[in-house]
C-alpha cells in the first residue's frame, strides 16, 4: 500500500537532457575535488602528521615519496583540489544567500570559480618553488 | 509521518524539520575549512623550508599545534558529510547504505583520532 504511490513515478531530467553550461561543470567539480580531497587529501594529510609524530626518519621518507614525480603528481593535484574546491564553495555561499541566480552573474562565476582555483594553485606553487 | 498516501509520507519532512541540519553543519565545517586551510596554506609558504627541524618547531608552536587540530576535526567532519552526500546518491540497497555510513563514520572518528593525536605528541615534545 505505501509503496504504490512511489512506482512509475515520473523521473527528474538528468544530464543527457540538459544544454551544457558551465553551472553544471563547476557542480560536478565541486564534487569531484571534494570527494577526490576526502581519500587522497586526508590520507596524505595525516601520513604527513603522522611522520611528524614518528621522527626524523619517518619525516625522510614521506619526503622522499613526495618530491618523487609521482610525489609532485600527488601534491600538485590534490593543491588544485583545494584551491577548486575553495573557490567553487565560495560560490556556494554566494548562491546561499539568494544572490548570483541572475543567468549572466551564475554565468560569470560558474567560469570564475575553476579559473580562479587553477591560478591561485600556481601562484601557491610558485610562492613555495622560488622562496 | 503517516504510511498511507504519497503526501502523507512526506508532510512534515520540508524546510526547518530535517535536513537542515546537516545543511549548516556543512557550512559551519566549510567556513572551518576556509579559515584553517588559508592558515596551514600560509604557513607552508612562510616556513623558511620544509626540513622535518623547521616544520616540527613550528607545529610544535601553540597556535599553529591548536590550528592544525581543527583544520583535522573540520576538514574530516566536512568530508564525512559530503561523503554520506555520495553514499545516499549513488547507493540504493539499504544494507549497502548503512555499511557505508558505518564505515564512512569508522573512518572520520579514525581519522580526527590519529590526526589530533599526532599533532599532540609532537606539541607536547616527543621529539624535542
Amino acid at each position: 500500500m505505501a509503496k504504490d504511490g512511489t512506482r512509475n513515478r515520473p523521473l527528474s531530467p538528468h544530464l543527457e537532457i540538459w544544454r551544457w553550461g558551465p553551472h553544471m561543470f563547476v557542480s560536478i567539480l565541486h564534487r569531484v575535488t571534494g570527494d577526490g580531497m576526502a581519500f587522497a587529501g586526508l590520507g596524505l594529510l595525516l601520513w604527513w602528521l603522522g611522520a611528524l609524530a614518528s621522527g626524523p626518519a619517518a619525516y625522510a621518507q614521506f619526503a622522499k615519496c613526495m618530491t618523487s614525480i609521482p610525489g609532485y603528481v600527488v601534491l600538485i593535484g590534490v593543491s588544485w583540489a583545494f584551491f577548486t574546491h575553495m573557490m567553487s564553495g565560495l560560490r556556494h555561499f554566494v548562491l546561499d544567500i539568494g544572490a548570483g541566480f541572475e543567468l549572466k552573474a551564475n554565468r560569470t562565476f560558474s567560469i570564475l570559480a575553476p579559473v580562479m582555483g587553477v591560478l591561485v594553485t600556481v601562484a601557491f606553487w610558485a610562492l613555495l618553488l622560488l622562496r | 509521518m503517516g504510511n498511507g498516501t504519497s503526501i502523507g509520507r512526506v508532510r512534515g519532512l520540508g524546510a526547518a524539520k530535517t535536513g537542515v541540519h546537516h545543511w549548516l553543519l556543512q557550512r559551519f565545517t566549510a567556513i572551518g575549512n576556509l579559515l584553517t586551510g588559508i592558515f596551514l596554506a600560509v604557513s607552508l609558504v612562510l616556513l623558511p623550508d620544509l626540513s622535518y627541524a623547521s616544520v616540527a618547531e613550528w607545529l610544535a608552536r601553540p597556535v599553529p599545534a591548536v590550528a592544525m587540530i581543527l583544520l583535522v576535526v573540520t576538514t574530516f567532519w566536512h568530508a564525512r558529510l559530503g561523503l554520506q552526500v555520495l553514499v545516499e546518491d549513488y547507493v540504493h540497497e539499504h544494507a549497502n547504505k548503512f555499511a557505508c555510513i558505518v564505515a564512512l563514520n569508522l573512518a572520520a572518528c579514525g581519522g580526527i583520532a590519529f590526526g589530533v593525536f599526532c599533532v599532540i605528541r609532537l606539541a607536547l615534545g616527543a621529539h624535542a
